[in-house]
């Protein structure tokens, strides 16, 4: 029953997406439960910073999605998504950063402290209306989504394709960085936007308010998850993938492949945008490093190394690879980015389905061996 | 009783490439329900002449005209193949990823836009065209296979079935025997024949064979212009043609 209706087509018809919905809505239960109702002393506690650390993955999982969304299904090979993540989040920062009132340093009831300390005396027009939960909620998609419409609508138009248009999404997220560093640019420049305090008048630094954000960073998730699925499975998914595989094809049947590919990319931008507002409040920071072009290639490596084109691959991606990325800079920082340059050569080399892809093979070698095993023990047997 | 309209029409095109004459002052008529074959050595321009009908090419001078008066200059691909011009490439194209009956599912005619193609479920009136589709085209059996699997003939046949069910008035076939064997071919040219009797086919090739099988008028293309035109027969004996292709 449950298997037919819209849901059960999204996210339970196949294996990889039940594992993956049953995972979202276990942490979204367990890790809350064990974070607030298990005493600390326990060995099932789980600590505040776990918390944290896991909504931060599934903030990445959600952005693998979105890089997957137009890498694994329209075959554009983004290496600006790092871009969207972050305007997102600045959008969240800027209401973050509109809460603090007169708590901040200088105590600027208006001004956020970078502006106190640059001698602004009035809020810049930009910054109005931040202060206002829904308005920044419109402006997390409003910002990734336009600026991924105005790019792909100029790309997508003259037909700038592959490795260009790699390397231009890769000049776009950089030129933003450049701005943002601007102090003068009024985002807080180097240091970014941070000292967040309160998020709809509950206190950022309390278990509740994290747990809170945990659970809504898994419903996100899960949510991107139906999305993107949703979009897969339908004629325009199809499409979606007819372009990666012949686009001249699909122009001579009579579709505007351009307004296919844009209309991808900025729903690709918009979870982009929305994975990067969960992770502010959670990071307690936004700062231009964001935009930094090596973070949006390690977007692309999560996607990768889980699988592409499969959705809970890039998922699983961004949870092993940032688990990993975790445990390796504790232990040695500085030889993280050799470690995972190396996992992407060996992967692109070895397993360029990625690890969904593996376990697909070794199921399908595991199945032939028990077949030959019997085959040959029937042989055995006619002796 | 066939009508004798004119379904395309070019007139006067050129188009250069670098100062490469590919197309010199090219007139062409094309008539409803024709199936017309356009030969030529190589350079002749034949695919710059289906590049220049499709949209992909923009000629330098000259006209072009679709149906009634419908100019096709300016028009882009998707617009052209939406007034009901359809194209076969030389090297097969379909989307080896999905299976036959998808590429046939995605040829459909009907609301082209990202919305409506968001929301699409199919119809019974569509289904039914993709079954008289795939029996067309013989690859009933082979509809839930990947079209990647398939061999290069039936490749060959599956990109004509897409034309099929995107239903156009207009049918431009580029080399479609290259590299079938001799049953393949024989099948391909009995597919063509029933087509024209509901489409204008236009069918570019190199084997003299083949175009003698399906024929009823040929073009001839040198240098960008038309040579010679008429029936299969008047070609083989004309001296011009003779002199710069069939002799050489």
């Amino acid at each position: 029953m449950l298997q037919h209706s819209l849901i059960g087509r999204l996210l339970l018809n196949d294996t990889g997406s039940r594992v993956l919905t049953f995972c979202c809505i276990a942490l979204a239960v367990i890790v809350p439960v064990c974070n607030l109702i298990i005493p600390s002393d326990s060995e099932f506690h789980v600590s505040t910073y776990s918390v944290t650390l896991i909504g931060k993955y599934l903030c990445y999982a959600l952005l693998a999605l979105s890089v997957d969304l137009v890498w694994g299904y329209l075959g554009i090979l983004s290496l600006g998504h790092g871009a969207f993540f972050a305007l997102g989040g600045y959008a969240m920062g800027m209401y973050l950063m509109r809460q603090i009132g007169d708590r901040g340093v200088y105590g600027n009831p208006e001004l956020p402290d970078f502006m106190v300390f640059l001698n602004w005396s009035e809020l810049p027009w930009y910054w109005q209306g931040f202060d206002q939960f829904p308005l920044m909620l419109l402006m997390v998609f409003l910002a990734p989504g336009i600026l991924a419409f105005v790019f792909g609508w100029l790309a997508f138009r003259s037909r700038v394709t592959g490795v260009y248009l790699s390397i231009i999404t890769q000049a776009m997220t950089y030129a933003l960085m450049l701005a943002f560093f601007q102090n003068n640019f009024g985002f807080g420049g180097n240091n970014g936007l941070t000292d967040f305090k309160e998020i709809l008048g509950f206190n950022l630094q309390a278990d509740n308010t994290r747990n809170a954000l945990f659970i809504a960073s898994a419903a996100a998730l899960l949510l991107g998850y139906a999305i993107c699925r949703f979009i897969a499975q339908s004629r325009l998914g199809s499409l979606t993938m007819a372009i990666r595989d012949a686009e001249s094809r699909v122009r001579f049947m009579g579709y505007r492949d351009e307004h296919i590919k844009l209309f991808i990319f900025v729903i690709s931008a918009l979870l982009a945008g929305l994975a990067g507002a969960l992770y502010v409040p959670q990071v307690g920071i936004i700062n231009p490093s964001e935009f930094a072009p090596i973070r949006s290639i390690e977007m692309v490596i999560w996607v990768a190394i889980g699988g592409r084109g499969t959705l809970y691959g890039a998922v699983l991606g961004a949870f092993v690879v940032n688990y990993a990325k975790t445990i390796f800079t504790a232990w040695a920082p500085e030889v993280w980015l050799f470690i995972l340059g190396g996992i992407f050569v060996f992967v692109t080399v070895f397993m360029p389905k990625g690890l969904v892809g593996l376990y697909a093979q070794l199921r399908t070698r595991f199945s032939r061996n028990s077949s030959s095993d019997k085959l040959k023990r029937g042989s055995t047997d006619e002796k | 009783m066939k009508s004798k309209e004119t379904i395309l029409y070019l007139n006067d095109v050129s188009v250069s490439f670098d100062g490469f004459q590919a197309i010199n002052n090219l007139s062409l008529y094309v008539e409803r329900n024709e199936l017309r074959c356009v030969i030529g050595p190589n350079g002749a321009g034949k695919t710059t002449m289906m590049d220049i009908i499709t949209g992909k090419t923009k000629p330098d001078t000259g006209e072009i005209i679709f149906a009634e008066n419908i100019n096709l200059i300016g028009k882009s691909e998707a617009e052209i193949a939406n007034l009901g011009i359809g194209r076969k490439f030389q090297k097969p194209t379909v989307f080896e990823q999905h299976t036959v009956h998808e590429n046939l599912c995605l040829a459909l005619e009907g609301d082209r836009s990202v919305f409506a193609n968001l929301f699409h479920r199919l119809k019974q009136p569509q289904i039914e065209k993709i079954e008289q589709s795939l029996e067309i085209i013989g690859l009933t059996n082979e509809q839930y296979r990947l079209a990647g699997e398939l061999s290069h003939g039936q490749k060959q046949w599956l990109e004509i079935g897409m034309l099929i069910t995107q239903n156009p008035q207009v049918l431009l076939v580029d080399e479609p025997v290259a590299g079938m064997t001799y049953q393949e071919t024989e099948k391909t040219a009995e597919l063509l024949q029933n087509l024209a009797r509901t489409q204008s086919v236009i069918v570019v090739e190199h084997d003299m064979e083949f175009v003698r099988l399906i024929a009823n008028k040929v073009t001839v293309l040198h240098q960008g212009q038309v040579l010679a035109e008429g029936p299969m027969d008047s070609i083989t004996n004309n001296e011009k043609v003779i002199e710069v292709y069939l002799g050489g």
